[in-house]
């Protein structure tokens, strides 16, 4: 465990050091320019406008941020050669790899706290009321977070830089039109396209579970089971996911 | 018990498509190296040093045979707590500082944090850093790299020291630091392993040599004993006032002959011959001038053996 907590405190200040969390400052711009250009724009429904663009923008950059920093931390290892160092040290190759998951996780978990506080700022500065909803929507949005780092390393600890992206980001898309997945499957005649569909639907995580922004926005909350469900599923698959990337690197050859 | 074992290793790339040929990079190498010993593996680029390092690190697997690092089979994690390594051009976490960089590699190591600070001083005293301790290891030069990456490998007070190339890239004081660095290494009870294709850095510090060439161990073992085991034992003879080429015996003894004038100089390829030449320069009226042993050297051997293996 102690080796873990190393590779994932590097991983942090690595993180930290690469200026990532300068996407911090967009951000700010962001919900700032949005809330004070919508707001004036629409009378009576600045609150669920601040919430829609808060939490799509909070999404948005916690989702990029697990992808481009996901699939380079494992890869830029091997490219610069440094894992040989570390490798080198009594450390097994789970625990890097979940040493790198965990500093990666960390580190996103703690921009979109930052940019869940700065949201609720301008909410409670803009005079609005902050709903319990919100709180919920930005749990799955972590645990979201968490499934799609998985992914990224997942693909990562096999492919190129580029492909993992490629791949992360068509498995996110393909997660949050996994309904239409099936309803292509049902709909469709011929039976090629069905397999292929159902395969998919039941390869690709379901992304939409964890999304409740909409209802969220306008103060709706979801239930507890529902959150709890979600939250599990989503943890589920991250854990598989992690379960993978570990099997390939322990087997790779550097 | 020796520090490494290496018993018929073989390595082969398998093909990444199925039209490409599988590579051997490693054919049967068998060595071992003694605890305490500095053991020199040389081989020209390409030869399967790096290698055959990296099986024995456990970074890479071996197709066949077996590496055991002080009576332990490498696959036991536990045994790098022993063990310091230094890859070939190494590329560091350039975001970190000098000692933020030691203390990681420290922590990983296992170095208590009590121990950690007092270790990474002296160690960055040792390899003349200490000026640049808060410097980020962005702003070091290449032979600053080095020295720290040195310091990365004896961090934990390791029995086994792996370099892959230690003094490439470095200015003769650099490499000198280095020999340095090594040779109180094995002051200290350390064995060093060291891969490099600068013969002079072997013959200079090492106890033992293995050659390396085309995935081949050609040679192991004392360099006074290779030497003198594989290469020829030539004899310089130099003579005045006989015209060498008009003795059939020194023709026909002598590898080359070099007339300048009334002065003869022939090189013999052993002292077999020696007092038969001896005798026919006198006999001819030839006075001797000199007579020079000529001792092989580990980069005849090495050129010689590199030669045969390619």
């Amino acid at each position: 465990m102690q080796r873990v907590l190393v590779v994932a405190q590097n991983t942090f200040r690595e993180t930290v050091r690469d200026k990532i969390l300068y996407n911090l400052v967009f951000f700010a711009l962001l919900l700032i320019g949005a809330s004070v250009l919508l707001g004036t724009l629409t009378i009576g429904e600045q609150s669920r406008i601040i919430n829609d663009v808060g939490l799509a923008a909070i999404n948005l950059v916690g989702v990029i941020m697990a992808i481009f920093v996901g699939i380079g931390l494992v890869s830029k290892e091997i490219e610069r050669r440094t894992i040989y160092t570390i490798l080198a040290r009594p450390i097994t190759r789970t625990q890097f790899v979940l040493g790198k998951y965990c500093g990666l996780v960390f580190i996103c978990g703690l921009n979109i706290a930052i940019m869940f506080a700065m949201f609720l700022s301008t909410i409670w500065l803009s005079g609005n009321s902050i709903f319990g909803s919100l709180f919920q929507a930005v749990e799955l949005m972590w645990v979201e977070v968490l499934l799609v780092t998985a992914l990224a390393m997942f693909f990562s600890t096999f492919s190129s830089p580029t492909l993992s992206a490629i791949m992360t980001l068509g498995f996110y898309v393909i997660g949050h039109l996994t309904g239409d997945l099936m309803a292509i499957a049902e709909k469709s005649k011929n039976p090629a396209t069905e397999s292929i569909m159902t395969a998919l639907y039941y390869v690709c995580p379901n992304l939409e579970w964890l999304n409740v922004k909409g209802q969220a926005a306008m103060g709706v909350p979801v239930s507890g089971d529902y959150q709890i469900a979600a939250t599990t599923y989503g943890l589920l698959y991250a854990g598989l996911l992690l379960l993978g990337a570990c099997r390939i690197f322990e087997r790779r050859d550097f | 018990m020796d520090a490494i074992v290496i018993d018929h290793l073989t390595k082969t790339h398998r093909p990444t498509w199925p039209w490409q040929q599988p590579a051997t990079v490693l054919r049967d190498v068998s060595m071992s190296v003694g605890q305490g010993e500095i053991f020199g593996f040389l081989g020209p680029n390409g030869a399967g040093k790096t290698t055959t390092m990296k099986i024995v690190l456990g970074l890479m697997r071996p197709t066949s045979g077996s590496v055991q690092l002080l009576g332990r089979p490498i696959h036991d994690v536990e045994i790098h707590k022993t063990i310091g390594y230094l890859p070939e051009s190494p590329y560091f976490y350039d975001y970190l500082t000098a000692e933020e960089f030691l203390g990681f590699y420290g922590r990983l190591g296992g170095v208590s944090n009590t121990d950690l600070h007092q270790r990474i001083s002296a160690l960055l005293e040792r390899v003349g850093l200490t000026e640049a301790r808060c410097r980020p290891l962005r702003k070091f030069s290449k032979g600053m790299l080095q020295r720290i990456g040195l310091a990365q490998a004896l961090i934990h007070d390791p029995e086994l020291v792996i370099l892959d190339e230690p003094m490439s890239g470095l200015d003769p004081v650099g490499r000198k630091d280095v020999r340095d660095i090594i040779l109180s290494l094995r002051d200290q009870g350390k064995t060093v392993f060291f891969s490099t294709h600068i013969i002079s850095d072997v013959e200079m510090i090492c106890d033992r040599v293995g050659i390396l060439a085309k995935g081949r161990m050609l040679a192991v073992g004392r360099i006074e004993d290779l030497v003198s085991r594989h290469v020829t034992q030539s004899v310089e003879v130099v003579c005045e006032g006989v015209e060498a080429n008009s003795i059939p015996l020194i023709k026909d003894a002598a590898i080359r002959v070099l007339q300048r004038g009334s002065r003869c100089w022939m090189s013999l390829p052993g002292q077999q011959r020696l007092e038969d030449v001896l005798a026919a320069i006198r006999q001819a009226g030839g006075r001797l001038v000199s007579v020079i042993p000529h001792k092989g050297t580990l980069e005849e051997l090495f050129l010689e053996q590199t030669n045969q293996g390619v």
